[in-house]
């Protein structure tokens, strides 16, 4: 248990000393949520209907940003191997740097999400349900995007790959988050989206970092 | 019998004769069942265009058979480490995503004429579209990696991944409110499908099938003989380096 504590607080301080943490994450964002009304035009009308599955967007292509770099430098540095001779399994290691990712990074997007929500057009009610479902979305994010980091660990291809790994898995919480977002918006009931969501962030939970572990273990032979 | 195959010489020697029949074979079904096709009746709705349907059907019924085929020969891969289940899986994927692709092309210009448009964003289009995304996904992963036995485990753990989207393309139709219609073949009450019809759908499937089985098997040797040209080019750089 401290092994994996002491590991957690290691890799939240590296990305926030090395490479200023969430800011780039979080510029990436903002900069999207500014292009959108750029692209679409400002009438509010458009946007205000855009505006939950757009920012669902924006936050999975933003938490693509830091994936390439889960793994990567340790990987290079051989650090996985001191890490596996130690008592921690793979499978814990790759949870616990998932949840570095989304700790140091996943995290303060889903804070943000009902300010770029609501800048872009959405009421205002619609703050409380947007940080609860980015919460979920961003924790499955971070998960399958550990998955993504994993397999393509060794490979020159790097980030498009990982994107293009990963992305049909941010699919169904995109769904669900955004539909969940219109469903309240237009007074429908939301518990079927909100339990999918939650749902998909449990599977990930459950079954991500067997994956991970999995691709980490092939990768390191 | 399936570690008595891992052997590839054991695999082409017996593969390898029979090909050219099951290659045969397909294009003999394929032509009678177009022969069927254009003597089996009009749609009372959509008159000839339903003929499209014996395209489109048997590709979209490929698409997901190749995935769970490199989903069970990645599964042997992967934890049986059965290196010819590898080049099976790598060798299936191009022919999948292809039929994939003719899956979508086909239903697109039968929706077209029949529901007025292209494209549509509902459950099984969207699914099966992710299924194409998973195999370039795929393919692309096996390119990025140089060593081979990682490239084919990586893999591996992908296409097992991706085998949860074969049920929900099967379900689609009764769990969302769909454009497609709903199962009118592979149902519990038996096929809905009247039988002049059912006949030409269920010839051109076997003819894709074997047609799939002759283009793995060309596919697999192809892969087996690239690998042990690099394997000889390999020692012999190693020779030549020695001297």
């Amino acid at each position: 248990m401290k092994a994996a504590l002491s590991l957690l607080k290691r890799d939240i301080g590296l990305s926030w000393s090395r490479g200023g943490g969430p800011v780039l994450a979080v510029g990436f964002y903002l900069t999207l949520m500014a292009m959108i009304p750029l692209s679409l035009g400002p009438e509010s009308q458009v946007l205000s209907r855009v505006a939950p599955g757009l920012t669902w967007l924006s936050l999975a292509l933003a938490s693509l940003l830091s994936l390439e770099r889960l793994f990567e430098r340790d990987y290079e540095d051989g650090l996985f191997d001191i890490l596996r001779g130690g008592p921690l399994p793979l499978e814990a290691i790759a949870l616990i740097k998932c949840l570095a990712q989304w700790l140091g990074t996943g995290l303060i997007l889903a804070l943000l999400t009902p300010l770029v929500m609501i800048i872009l057009g959405a009421p205002i009610e619609a703050a409380g349900l947007s940080l609860l479902a980015a919460l979920l979305g961003s924790f499955s994010f971070a998960l399958i995007g550990g998955v993504g980091a994993a397999l393509s660990l060794g490979s020159r291809k790097g980030g498009v790959l990982i994107a293009l790994l990963v992305l049909p898995f941010y699919v169904p919480p995109v769904i669900f988050g955004a539909g969940l977002m219109q469903a309240y918006l237009s007074g429908s009931p939301i518990f079927q989206a909100l339990g999918l969501l939650g749902a998909y962030s449990l599977f990930a939970l459950a079954l991500c970092p067997i994956a991970t572990g999995a691709a980490l273990r092939s990768a390191l032979n | 019998m399936i570690s008595w195959l891992a052997n590839p010489e054991r695999f082409s020697r017996l593969f390898t004769p029979i090909r050219p029949y099951i290659g045969a074979a397909a294009a003999l079904l394929c032509l009678w069942g177009l022969y069927l096709c254009f003597a089996s009746p009009e749609d009372y709705q959509q008159g000839d265009t339903v003929r499209i349907m014996y395209l489109h059907v048997p590709t979209a019924w490929m698409a997901m058979f190749v995935y769970l085929v490199m989903g069970i020969a990645s599964f042997f891969g992967l934890i049986w480490r059965h290196s010819l289940a590898d080049v099976a899986a790598k060798a299936a994927a191009p022919i999948g995503a292809v039929f994939t692709a003719l899956a979508l092309l086909t239903g697109s210009l039968w929706g077209r004429p029949m529901w007025g448009t292209w494209w549509e964003w509902d459950g099984r289009m969207t699914s099966v579209l992710v299924l194409f995304l998973f195999y370039i996904g795929y393919i692309a992963l096996h390119a990025a990696i140089e060593d081979e036995t990682r490239a084919a485990r990586s893999t591996a753990i992908l296409a097992l991944i991706g085998l949860v989207n074969l049920p929900v393309i099967k379900f689609s139709v009764e769990w969302w409110n769909t454009l497609h219609q709903g199962a009118s073949v592979i149902r519990p009450d038996g096929p809905t499908i009247a039988p002049d019809m059912l006949w030409p759908l269920l010839v051109m499937a076997l003819a894709f099938k074997l047609f799939f089985i002759w283009l793995w098997l060309v596919r697999i040797d192809t892969e087996l003989m690239a690998r042990r040209t690099r394997a000889l080019r390999a020692r012999l750089s190693f020779a030549e380096e020695g001297n």
